[in-house]
């Protein structure tokens, strides 16, 4: 059933394996790239861009993180030296530093990446147009069962979202293909199969991510059963333009007038073996309170925090911008929201008042931590790794060896190896594709004097 | 004055780990209506130097010791714990409310704290015939204090040997011979006397060679699960066996029960023990019944009031009582029924119905009756 596997690059010079195409991924790739070294780039969801593409403005400087990160896809995308592998995982890997062999699962997308022009037909023709929901967006848009994640995907090709697709659940999806009879390319492929391609590296970075905290697993503050209760990531796609309301503010077209936001919701917490600081969402909150701010004007909008960790460049004088535009912000780490009538209530201590408080609110937004994927125990058992005690990947040395892991020649880059904001991931990335690079000399130069030898 | 050492408080309960953050007071249940502030406690006593003096603190008898402080302490500190251990400092000094005196002197010396006689204990079931229990026997039934001797409570002890032997339940009871469980006597911070009631009771069941054990109570099953030294004995909580019994369909009710129920979580079968489900199954299995949720269930659940010695204790605020909020709550959801599965419970939220001229729109009934009627 499944195809033989075919060999990607060989005979090239020494190539790199990057497992995973958010910023950390996009980034290490394009500079071992620029390098003039090869790159296996491989993600498991349609499109590179991974979380950084879900949000919607930077904290501290306020830029809008797909400015930054769309040019930089595309770059990944066209790159000469860069093998892209989209909608792949890497299933297996044998060798040794210099010497890695890899096998990739191509998932068949059910569309033909050659001929689909991305111009969006076959979703528009979808019986389920308009009724998946969208893990782009956080659950809150929805797609058809034929989709782009987002309009700036890389590659900008359709895929087939094998859960939903009614052909392939049910075996038969009407007299004829809507999908099919709108695409103008004929691009869709229903017998697509999945694929096996081997690759040779000489290095690994693995540069997975993260998952965020599901915060049912803390079910006084509601979520779940509030629908006015949303966590930080849901924030982040209704204040961004490309998300499902256009950047307002609202789940049921009112603006809310009372915000109040929970800081530490998963971090910190030993009771939930969560004990580590995400170390992102004070200034992410911060930045989502003058979002808020700014969009809604005379909103009243309360931030609970336990402590301020403003530590990086720039971040300090956000803190204060945003205080000063009235943002209030009540020490105290909030125990439950409750419904009362039509509105939510958030209770907690203002431990500085050193009182019990109701805060009254239209929406709770719940800062949720990050967490090591699910899946972070299958990866590490695949490659080799191991995981620290929290379950993110083991550095070889917690100060001098922080790209590095167990095993020599895999790196890790990015929020995989614990939790970091943007800045702090794309210096990874690169110290990652730095100790790549020196793999990779070495490794040429083996071959070089091996060709000599000849 | 009533100085005690700090130190060693902070150093037994792990104090130095708390950082403040609030959590524990912003979910206690007291707190909006008197002065107990277990972070604030917490800081005083890491704050205090070498004395600190109880004196005054009458707030440390409100606490209700529902756990919801201790169940959500992100750094898993013990709030509720530590005012126990507090209050164990004015019990060893003799300060305690004479309501708190008698009932710990009622428990030493008659086996339960309602100040009622050892040798009455049996006799609410005396026309039942029920089998006293003996090696061999499945189940040993323990009654507890409050439904032994409490006539309401009573009620739900018999609908519950109603159920028992129509399911074909093998099962005996101590009668008189029960002794009460320690429980509430271990909340009061009478330390030393839980300690010699637990050595005795596990005693005796080890003598009678009990495997399993079913409590009317939570109260009575989270001590005896949580507090008692191990012993090899299972002890479930009644609504788990009578789950069990539904799910199996040794428990089947003909009758029907045209009512809208609403389920109140006890502390001390929810909070404290995570038994959530199983009261839900046996009121969902009654025909007829509507089971509508108040907005504060589950692991929200409001305490009545009645935990932690409270039955005996007014508290510094009588004037807002938990259960009235709770009944409340109910009639908000729009029930007709108020169930639980908690004697002290019962107890609280009946005299709040009353209190509240309520009784024509609310009647409070434990899950034993309702699954009885419906029988």
């Amino acid at each position: 059933m499944n195809e033989q596997p075919t060999h990607g690059s060989n005979g090239r010079g020494p190539a790199a394996l990057v497992i995973g195409g958010g910023i950390a991924g996009i980034q290490a790739s394009l500079d071992i790239a620029e390098a003039g070294f090869r790159v296996h780039l491989v993600e498991r969801s349609p499109s590179i861009g991974g979380r950084m593409s879900q949000l919607d403005k930077t904290f501290p400087t306020l830029d809008c993180s797909s400015c930054i990160l769309t040019p930089k896809m595309v770059d990944a995308g066209r790159h000469p030296n860069i093998d892209l592998y989209t909608y792949s995982e890497v299933v297996q890997v044998t060798g040794e530093a210099g010497d890695f062999h890899a096998r990739i699962r191509v998932k068949p997308r059910y569309i033909d990446p050659e001929k689909c022009h991305g111009c969006g037909l076959c979703a528009e023709a979808c019986r389920l147009a308009g009724r998946i929901s969208s893990d782009f967006n956080a659950g809150m848009g929805k797609r058809a069962a034929v989709y782009v994640p987002f309009p700036q995907a890389v590659p900008l090709v359709y895929t087939v979202d094998p859960e939903a697709c009614v052909y392939l659940t049910r075996g038969v999806c009407g007299k004829t293909f809507k999908c099919k009879d709108a695409c103008t390319a004929g691009a869709i492929d229903f017998d697509q199969k999945e694929v096996f391609v081997d690759v040779d590296a000489a290095t690994i970075i693995n540069a997975t991510g993260f998952d965020v905290f599901d915060p049912s697993l803390r079910p006084e503050l509601g979520y779940g059963v509030y629908p006015h209760v949303i966590t930080s990531l849901e924030f982040e796609r209704l204040a961004s333009a490309s998300g499902p309301t256009a950047g307002k503010i609202t789940l049921d077209g009112t603006l809310p007038k009372k915000l109040v936001f929970i800081q530490c919701v998963g971090s910190r917490d030993r009771s939930l073996n969560l004990p580590y600081c995400s170390r992102v969402c004070c200034m992410a909150v911060a930045k989502q309170a003058h979002l808020a701010h700014d969009r809604i004007p005379g909103a009243e909008i309360t931030v609970f925090y336990i402590d301020i960790r403003a530590f990086g460049k720039g971040f300090e004088e956000f803190y204060d911008r945003v205080r000063h535009e009235g943002v209030l912000y009540r020490r105290g780490n909030p125990s439950e929201v409750l419904r009362r009538g039509d509105r939510l209530v958030v209770r907690a201590e203002d431990t500085l008042l050193g009182e019990p408080v109701e805060v009254e609110a239209d929406l709770v937004v719940l800062a949720v931590g990050i967490r090591p994927r699910a899946d972070a125990q299958s990866v590490a058992e695949m490659l080799g790794l191991a995981l620290d005690e929290n379950g993110f990947f083991q550095e070889a040395h917690p100060k001098v060896g922080i790209v590095e892991s167990n095993r020599p020649g895999v790196l890790l880059a990015g929020c995989c190896q614990g939790p970091k904001d943007i800045p702090d991931t794309v210096a990874h990335a690169k110290a990652a594709a730095s100790a790549a690079l020196i793999q990779m000399a070495q490794t040429q130069k083996v071959m070089a004097t091996a060709h000599a030898a000849n | 004055m009533l100085q005690i050492e700090a130190h060693p408080i902070t150093l037994q309960y792990d104090l130095f780990d708390c950082i403040q953050c609030g959590k524990c007071t912003g979910g206690c249940p007291m707190a909006m209506k008197t002065r107990l502030n277990p972070r604030s406690i917490i800081l005083r006593l890491l704050t205090a130097g070498d004395g600190f003096d109880l004196e005054g603190r009458e707030e440390l008898w409100d606490c209700t010791t529902c756990s919801t402080c201790s169940s959500r302490c992100p750094k898993k500190v013990n709030p509720m714990e530590t005012i126990i251990g507090l209050r164990g400092a004015f019990v060893e000094k003799g300060r305690v409310h004479p309501n708190v005196k008698t009932a710990l002197e009622s428990t030493f010396r008659q086996g339960n704290p309602l100040t009622m006689p050892r040798d009455q204990r049996g006799a609410w079931a005396k026309d039942l015939g029920l089998k006293e229990y003996a090696e061999g026997t499945e189940f040993l039934y323990y009654v507890g204090c409050t439904p032994s001797y409490d006539p309401r409570a009573q009620k739900v002890a018999r609908s519950l040997v109603t159920l028992l032997q129509k399911a074909g339940i093998d099962f005996g009871v101590l009668g008189n011979q029960e002794n009460c469980c320690g429980s509430e006597v271990r909340r009061l911070g009478e330390q030393g006397l839980f300690e010699m009631m637990a050595e005795e009771n596990t005693e005796t069941y080890k003598g009678l060679g009990v495997k399993k054990m079913l409590t009317t109570s939570p109260h009575c099953f989270n001590v005896y699960r949580n507090d008692y030294p191990k012993n090899g004995m299972a002890v479930q909580h009644y609504t788990q066996v009578l789950a069990g019994l539904v799910e199996e369909k040794r428990l089947e009710f003909s009758g029907k029960l045209e009512k809208t129920i609403t389920y109140h979580d006890p502390c001390y079968l929810g909070k404290h023990n995570g038994i959530f489900d199983e009261p839900r199954a046996v009121l969902a299995a009654i025909p007829g019944a509507t089971l509508v949720e108040m907005d504060r269930s589950r692991q929200k659940s409001l305490c009545c009031e009645g935990g932690g010695g409270r039955m005996w204790l007014e508290g510094t605020n009588p004037s807002v009582r938990l259960a009235q909020m709770r009944v409340k709550e109910a009639l908000e959801a729009g029930a007709q029924v108020l169930a639980t599965a908690c004697p002290f419970c019962l107890l609280t939220l009946d005299e709040a119905v009353k209190h509240l001229n309520a009784e024509d729109r609310l009647q409070v009934l434990d899950i034993a009756e309702l699954a009885a009627q419906a029988l």
